[in-house]
């Protein structure tokens, strides 16, 4: 099985899915011929032409209620916002407009479009280049917000993003874009969105997470493992809808669950999780549910020092799991 | 006999007594949305009166078995001449499970009907512009001769949803026609305090496609500017903003008390100019509206309304429950 980068599995899903269907068409910010700033739609203006891998002007609002017009139309948009922070001129589009579409005409109309955009922090891209918007977004029924963790996560939630009926988010950990590599299927395969997957089987501590920070869980669970902690780990991979039985089942397994987000604290997904944990199986726990995000400021600074204060990494989740396994 | 205009416009006799008539029967139920508002049958009531003549000239003027169009809540006339019935606006004005539009689920005014191709509409004004763009685009990409229209208000020409979408068509050359109802009032707000150039139509030279403004009272002028510009759309010749002027007749809304921001006079004044007056006397004169024919269309017009009224009213609500359906697609 081929091995490739997080960011190559974007590319290869996209590529399939425009070799596979007509109607699907990528369009944003630098998109066609540079291929991307990030280079996620690499070789697709060669290949498929500027028809359908369109630069389109720097206006984000237009580039979601344009998309979301083709959608009504019949098309397959693959949205990209250049960065996640950028894609609040399109907020309005987004829950107005691709969240209600097909509440408010009775199922008459529908806007099946994808939006990427990479998201988070720990690439000294200051407050506007670092944030993750996933919350902006969580509780507007008639989306789907799904952030993977893996290359083969990505493109096989990447395929079903673009085949699905309703809008979904998907927002890629620019980060892991080249960090993370790993097995991906050269055949066409999708992966269900709304369900949750456990990235590790263990006994001791549950954590729950998404996206890169599921690598960090990853990571913290070996060394853990060598002081002969075993952890659990259910990677959301959807952040919204949540998957509710899987975090059921999750945070029974061990008692004990650390919930893990670099986003601002307060707000965040990992506020639901707790909620729904909370409301589930208050007999089953043997500690108190933690969390551990991001600090309550407005953004990630620049500077190294306070950037990795506020970024989250192995060793901040391996110190929480250690905690709570000692509770 | 010298041509008279609409002959010379390519339309027949039948055509311009069929835009009168769309333009009546926007007009007719309008009014009686307003009557079973104020006898408190109806919540809310958002008008067309004053902007018939504009929304019909300019459907008229489209190809209404493959064109799309993205109305705004004011666009009466769009949607009746895009094949939406009397009985679907009165379903919708009593909120009634029927509703072709929504279900009951929005406020009257909020037009979709995929059937007829007119898209989902929402509240939060010029959000429909870059769908328009979008279905342009498609049509585009496809390369079929698909031509979509989409309307606003001038206030609403503020909106950045607008120049977005203006300027991507412009760029992209697609096949979409802008028109901004012009009323002169955004609510209170007159338009000389919502737009600092002297016409709306004068944005259009910012996205590089024409723009016209047009007497917004006189369907046939309407006509004329929307067929040429659907031809030009037609013939990859890119997008067009068109600007029609008329008056806003009634208050914004049932909700709103016109009189505490403008004067009778200027009211009066302007329902002189009201196209259900004008284009009468000129269908009259041309000898096409006959004393029987007008007598006949007021009593079929009468009967279609007070039958679509009784049908709605009677009409069953949605359940309580359904309100839970419909926001993911059910066949997962
Ligand atoms: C984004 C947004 N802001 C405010 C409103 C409230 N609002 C509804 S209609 C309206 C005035 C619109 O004026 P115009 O665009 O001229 O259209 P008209 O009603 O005159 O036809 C306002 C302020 C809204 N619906 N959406
Ligand atoms: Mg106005």
């Amino acid at each position: 099985m081929p091995v490739m980068s997080y960011i190559q599995a974007v590319t290869k899903a996209l590529q399939e899915e425009m070799q596979r269907d007509e109607n699907v068409f990528v369009l944003g910010e630098d998109v066609g011929k540079r291929g991307g700033v990030f280079r996620a739609t690499d070789g697709l203006y060669d290949e498929f032409g500027e028809e359908r891998v369109i630069d389109t002007p720097l206006a984000e609002s237009a580039i979601a209620g344009v998309g979301i017009g083709a959608a009504m139309y019949g098309k397959r948009p693959v949205a990209e916002m250049q960065f996640a922070d950028f894609i609040m001129p399109a907020v309005n589009q987004i829950i107005s407009e691709a969240a209600k579409m097909r509440y408010r005409s009775n199922n008459d109309w529908s806007a099946p479009m994808t939006i990427r955009a990479p998201y988070g922090g720990g690439v000294h891209g200051a407050l506007y280049h670092s944030q993750s918007v996933e919350s902006v977004f969580a509780n507007q029924p008639g989306l789907k917000i799904v952030m993977p963790s893996t290359p083969y996560d990505v493109k096989g939630l990447l395929k079903a993003a673009i085949r699905d009926d309703d809008p979904v988010l998907f927002f890629e950990h620019k980060r892991a874009y080249r960090l993370i590599k790993g097995e991906v299927p050269e055949d066409d395969y999708t992966l269900p969105i709304g369900k949750a997957d456990v990235k590790r089987e263990g006994s001791d501590v549950t954590v729950i997470t998404y996206g890169l920070c599921v690598n960090f869980a990853l990571q913290a669970a070996e060394k853990l493992a060598e002081e002969g902690i075993d952890a659990h780990i259910l990677d959301l991979r959807t952040v919204y809808p949540l998957d509710q039985e899987a975090i059921i089942e999750a945070a029974k397994k061990t008692g004990k669950v650390l919930l893990v987000t670099e986003d601002n604290k307060e707000g965040s997904i990992i506020g639901q999780v707790s909620a729904i944990i909370a409301e589930n199986c208050l007999f089953d726990l043997d500690a108190p549910v933690q969390r551990l995000a991001g600090p309550d400021v407005p953004s990630m600074p620049y500077a190294p020092t306070m950037e990795k204060y506020f970024m989250m990494n192995p060793d901040k989740v391996e110190q929480a799991m250690r905690d709570l396994a000692e509770f | 006999m010298a041509e008279n205009r609409h002959q010379s416009l390519g339309l027949s006799d039948e055509q311009v007594l069929d835009m009168y008539r769309t333009m009546l029967m926007a007009r007719k139920i309008d009014e009686r949305m307003w009557l079973l508002n104020r006898s408190g049958k109806i919540p809310f009531v958002i008008s067309c009166q004053g902007q018939e003549a504009a929304q019909v000239g300019a459907s008229f003027a489209l190809d209404r078995e493959k064109d799309y169009v993205a109305p705004y809540y004011r666009d009466m006339g769009v949607v009746l001449a895009f094949g939406m019935t009397a009985q679907d606006l009165m379903l919708s004005g009593f909120a009634k499970a029927e509703d072709p539009n929504s279900g009951g689920r929005q406020m009257p005014g909020h037009f979709g009907q995929k059937k007829n191709r007119i898209l989902s509409g929402s509240s939060p004004v010029t959000t429909q512009v870059p769908h328009a763009v979008g279905v342009a685009l498609a049509s585009k990409m496809e390369k079929k001769d698909i031509v979509s229209l989409v309307t606003l208000g001038e206030g609403s020409s503020n909106q950045g949803d607008f120049h977005e979408g203006l300027n991507f068509a412009g760029v992209h050359k697609l096949p979409v026609i802008t028109m901004v109802e012009n009323n002169k009032y955004a609510i209170s707000v007159p338009q000389e305090k919502q737009i600092a150039s002297k016409n709306v139509s004068d944005r259009a030279v910012g996205y590089g496609m024409p723009g016209f403004t047009v007497d917004g009272n006189d369907p046939l002028a309407v006509y004329e500017a929307v067929k040429a510009a659907a031809d030009r759309a037609r013939n990859g010749e890119g997008p067009t903003l068109i600007e029609t002027v008329s008056y806003r007749l009634t208050p914004h809304s049932s909700d709103d008390d016109d009189r505490t921001y403008r004067e009778r006079e200027e009211v009066e004044e302007a329902k002189k100019k009201d196209s259900l007056i004008t284009f009468k006397k000129y269908l009259q004169d041309a000898g096409v509206l006959t004393e029987d024919k007008e007598k006949e269309m007021e009593e079929e017009l009468t009967k279609i309304i007070n039958d679509a009224t009784d049908y709605a009213e009677n009409a069953p609500y949605a359940e309580p429950e359904s309100a839970l359906k419909y926001v993911y697609a059910e066949n997962e």
